[in-house]
């Protein structure tokens, strides 16, 4: 079995950082990812010389180039197309390539799998042509495809950024459907000193504002009632707006209200997790230098708690000052330094992050949709449907995941988990923090018996005996 | 085909080599850029619906275009539960929409 000192999960900003680092101070080190290239979601498909359509993608985005070259002029050891499905308390890493599975043994473990776009579940939205906003951004980014007839739907930062890059590409959306409702100015204001030291962020939001307003884009404002419709694929979107009902025709529905940590491989590790109030979302318990409940195991990037890009690379270095000094690979002076600054910077680059919260918070819409919606999307189990259980059964919301199958489809409640507790925690009136989170189990991500098998060559296998 | 699309492909490409791939989409010959995963390159080609659902029989598209939700899954060559967002084209391949 392949022996390593280091296995980053994930090469988004923190994965590439942590990978970096670990490797130029002599660290044996394995970066395992999904896709065909490094840079994560929010990096996707860039080159070291930057990208074809960077003019529309921008300067945050171009930032992560010199990341992605480093990873090659580093030479760090990244395995793409790796799909990990399993990882043990003994740090022992399982995944498969291309239909094999292989195995490591890793002395630590560095957990940066990103996050994961929020679910709005609104009635229509499993019809096809109805995506994330991220999808799309995502067809940009590698095949530099964009929306015809698109509505935008929701809110949030990447909402209006993707309705900007759109409206580069010539493509602009017919219209932003905005669900961000006048409540959350009044509770973001309460964090009106952290706005005035994070206003960068302040003049990139308003800037994307005006270029959305100049480009013409008809921006409804404190949308309720979302439903897109269609048969067979999406043909429009009703929803009301100043007591209206307004009725949109569109080929494709765009949603998006933010992004939770991606916690799949950290609950399936049985880690401990805390519930965050102001981002609505569980997040894996950390001590200040991103140490999971498990020795050996940190997390960095956007699945330790939303941060963004430029705090997922400062906590790549940290966990990998952490990860060196534990090797011996560094001086506990160095580490200390380091990480004291390192410290300092995410401090400084999270101060943002309340009032954000505050003012893009989930529309109560998507945390209690009506009971037709189909919150999940794999079994097909309505809003409803959880109302009923949450009312004939125990609260517990893994005794209602038996019972609905809610969460037990491939994707293992990656998309309906959080909407699942926010109706049961409404529906019981109890706060989502005690309703807890569904019972993650390996393999994290669905796995062929034939990719299992190939862990285990024929000459070793236990079928040898009854051989003969 | 294309122009039936929902989505328009901009004019340079962000792939090195931007030569075009055949594949097939039930049994119809469609054309895709190299580089393409198999779901952009049905969305690029018109084609949205890419499963009937196991319980219902309802439709399906691709939804997140990252591995995640697991809604953009095909038979291609034969083989099932193919995650369309995640393979990239290679030329020649039978694709086909996954029914329940």
């Amino acid at each position: 079995m392949l022996n390593v000192d280091v296995c980053i999960i994930g090469a988004g900003p923190a994965g590439i950082t942590a990978a970096i680092d670990c490797t130029k101070m002599g660290s044996k080190v394995v970066l395992l990812d999904e896709q065909p290239s490094a840079g994560g979601q929010i990096y996707r498909s860039i080159k070291k010389n930057g990208h074809v359509h960077g003019e529309i993608l921008g300067p945050d985005y171009l930032h992560g180039a010199k990341l992605v070259s480093e990873v090659e002029s580093t030479g760090v050891q990244h395995i793409t197309e790796a799909k990990v499905w399993r990882v043990d308390k003994d740090k022992q890493v399982f995944w498969s390539c291309r239909g094999k599975a292989q195995q490591l043994q890793a002395k630590r473990i560095i957990i940066a799998t990103g996050a994961l776009e929020r679910s709005f579940a609104f009635p229509g939205w499993t019809l096809p042509g109805a995506m994330m906003a991220g999808a799309s951004q995502v067809l940009l980014k590698t095949s530099g495809l964009a929306p015809k007839q698109a509505i935008m739907v929701g809110t949030g930062p990447l909402l209006y950024l993707l309705a900007v890059q759109l409206i580069k590409t010539g493509n602009a959306p017919i219209a932003i459907v905005d669900t961000q409702a006048s409540k959350q100015y009044i509770k973001a204001s309460r964090y009106w000193a952290n706005a005035i030291q994070g206003r960068k962020y302040i003049y990139k939001g308003i800037n994307l504002l005006l270029q959305i307003k100049k480009a013409g884009v008809k921006h409804y404002h404190r949308a309720t009632d979302i439903c897109a419709y269609g048969v067979d694929k999406v043909e429009g979107l009703s929803f009301t707006c100043a007591g209206k009902k307004e009725v949109l025709d569109a080929q494709t529905i765009l949603s998006h209200i933010g992004v939770v940590p991606n916690v799949q491989l950290t609950r399936a590790l049985e880690l401990d997790h805390s519930w965050d109030p102001l981002q609505r979302c569980w997040r894996p318990s950390l001590d200040e230098h991103q140490n999971t409940s498990l020795s050996g195991v940190a997390v960095a990037g956007d699945n330790s708690g939303i941060g963004g890009a430029l705090v997922a690379e400062y906590q790549g270095h940290l966990v990998a000052c952490e990860a060196l000094y534990s090797l011996g690979k560094i001086t506990k002076d160095e580490w200390q330094k380091s990480t004291n600054t390192l410290k300092q910077q995410i401090k400084q680059e999270l101060v943002i992050r309340p009032f954000l919260d505050a003012l893009y918070s989930p529309p109560q819409q998507a945390l209690t949709p009506v009971d037709k919606t189909i919150i999940c999307r794999c079994e097909e189990v309505s809003a409803g449907d959880i109302r009923q259980y949450t009312h004939h059964s125990a609260y517990g919301i893994n005794q209602i995941k038996s019972f609905s199958r809610c969460g037990m489809g491939p994707c293992q409640g990656r998309y309906c988990g959080q909407t699942a507790a926010e109706i049961i925690a409404d529906e019981a009136n109890i706060e989502v923090s005690e309703v807890g989170y569904f019972r993650i189990r390996y393999p994290i991500k669905p796995l062929k018996l034939g990719e299992l098998a190939s862990l285990t060559p024929t000459d070793k296998s236990f079928m040898q005996q009854y051989k003969d | 085909m294309k122009a039936d699309s929902n989505f328009v492909r901009l004019n340079s490409q962000p792939h090195e080599a931007s030569s075009e791939v055949q594949f097939y989409w039930e049994e119809r010959p469609v054309t895709a850029r190299q580089g393409d995963t198999i779901a952009a390159a049905l969305l690029a080609s018109g084609i949205i619906h890419t499963r009937d659902t196991a319980v219902s029989a309802s439709s399906r598209g691709p939804f997140c275009m990252m591995g995640s939700c697991f809604e953009c899954r095909v038979e291609v060559n034969g083989e099932l539960n193919v995650q369309a967002c995640m393979r990239v084209i290679e030329p020649g391949i039978s694709v086909k929409r996954q029914r329940s």
